[in-house]
């Protein structure tokens, strides 16, 4: 670890790189906050506007924030929900859940957020990332993929619908597809290990990884900050995304909003590889 | 004053923010009455180049902020697409832009990365200052400032560039030219570096 000592910086203690992004993803449901299992059982977490002014505190790099019951209950995005969020959060905010229209994307983004993720809406209407992208610029199109393996041959598939509907989709197929059209980032998901606190799928990070170039994040299984360290030590500049380190504490998951401190992210980075 | 110049963009409502915490006055306004009366000018900005710089031209308020910039010499700060704006123009549109420091916006050239991720430069990078300035005052490195973007300044005066950042090429994440201040990355979303440098410039 290296301090900022003035006298030091002709050495330049500091890290002239762009550093990965450890991401707490929150879900909501109904104004509160819960953290789910496979995308099932919802166990209520909290307040998200007190989450959010916690995670101020800690100078969280990117907050995640997902409305899971949106598109199922065919609902638009809680848009004065957004803007409390948007006004209260002093880090970078990505808004996901029920976004159909290029102008509730626009809607989001001028409540505050400075991306928008869209899943369901994707799949349905795949034109939609382009005209996003040229409404609000493709740095701030996030596209989010639900995947799990499927049949005895394991392959992976796109589901959406919060998990509930099977696409039939090749992820690296349509991974490429967003990037060729506009998306600023892909988030994948992995249905199998959320809530399950088992590790990262690494294998289909894998797959994504070298299928498109554009900034990736990786959310599903993370069971403590070695596996944020194991992330970003397979692939350097990465999103690192988790609900339950950053919700729970303890074997007995007991509800506690968190997330490292300086010392420990330091720590984190560096045993990815990262020396800041 | 802080006049938050509103042009029906994005983040307007976290400068706000943040300076109501700091208990500095504001006004979030397209006004020209209001940003005569203002000391300091903040141009925010998420967006595209040619939507931001159509509606500063529909409104007027391009030809009143050329006044008030060059002539009667306020300080401003353009933020993200609104730094973009101080530019001459933009790869990613068709417009002029204010042309106040020379220099014209281009899209980052991502066959210089050797490492994935490429397009768009999203995340926590360093700014390494080209020169000491009071603006950049209490500012820790290891912590860096939040991007978000894929088109970048390309200063044609080496004198005007205030900060450098590297990602694939070393460029102007911050120019400045007398009182004319422009910041590619997000203050706004860069915790207690992003929170400094708003009050820095508010003591210029």
């Amino acid at each position: 670890m290296i301090m900022a000592f003035p006298f030091l910086e002709i050495f330049q203690p500091y890290s002239l790189m762009l550093r990965p992004r450890i991401i707490p993803c929150l879900l909501l449901r109904e104004k509160g906050l819960v953290k789910t299992v496979k995308f099932k059982d919802g166990k209520y977490v909290g307040d998200p506007l007190n989450a959010v002014k916690i995670f101020n505190e800690k100078e969280v790099d990117e907050l995640m924030l997902l409305d899971i019951d949106a598109t199922t209950e065919g609902r638009e995005p809680d848009f004065k929900l957004i803007r409390n969020i948007a006004l209260e959060s002093r880090m970078p905010l990505c808004y996901g859940g029920g976004v159909r229209t290029v102008e509730q994307c626009k809607k989001i983004i001028s409540l505050g957020a400075e991306k928008v993720a869209i899943s369901s809406s994707v799949i349905q209407n795949p034109s939609i990332i382009t005209e996003m992208s040229k409404a609000v610029g493709s740095q701030s199109v996030v596209v989010v993929i639900d995947i799990k393996p499927k049949g005895l041959l394991g392959r992976y598939e796109i589901f959406s619908n919060n998990g509930t509907n099977a696409t039939g989709l090749n992820p690296v197929d349509f991974v490429k597809y967003c990037e060729e059209n506009g998306a600023g980032e892909i988030v994948i998901n992995s249905i199998d290990h959320d809530g399950m606190m088992n590790g990262y799928d690494i294998k289909i990070a894998r797959e994504i990884r070298k299928a498109v170039s554009l900034p990736l994040t990786i959310l599903g299984g993370a069971s403590s900050l070695d596996d944020v360290s194991g992330l970003i030590k397979e692939f350097g500049v990465i999103g690192v995304a988790a609900g339950s380190i950053f919700v729970f504490k303890g074997k007995y998951k007991a509800v506690l909003i968190n997330y490292p401190n300086a010392a420990e992210k330091i720590a984190v980075l560096s045993s990815g590889g990262f020396n800041i | 004053m802080i006049g938050i110049v509103n042009y029906g963009s994005g983040n307007v409502d976290a400068v706000a923010n943040i300076y109501k915490r700091l208990n500095i006055d504001y006004e979030i306004t397209g006004d020209t009455a209001v940003l005569e009366r203002s000391s300091h000018l903040i141009l925010p900005g998420v967006g595209a180049f040619d939507e931001t710089m159509r509606i500063l031209y529909d409104t007027g308020l391009k030809s009143f902020l050329d006044i008030m910039v060059l002539q009667k010499q306020k300080l401003v700060m353009g933020i993200c697409i609104g730094m973009q704006l101080l530019a001459e123009g933009s790869e990613e549109g068709e417009l002029e832009g204010f042309g106040w420091i020379k220099g014209k916006v281009k899209r980052l050239d991502s066959s210089k990365l050797q490492l994935k991720p490429h397009l768009p430069h999203l995340g926590w990078n360093t700014v390494e200052q080209k020169y000491e300035h009071p603006i950049f005052k209490n500012i820790d490195q290891n912590k860096g400032f939040y991007f978000l973007h894929s088109f970048y300044y390309d200063c044609s005066r080496p004198e005007d560039v205030l900060g450098t950042t590297d990602y694939g090429i070393n460029f102007a994440s911050a120019v400045r030219r007398d009182n004319i201040f422009g910041m590619q990355f997000h203050p706004e979303k860069s915790h207690d570096n992003g929170v400094s440098l708003f009050r820095n410039f508010s003591t210029l």
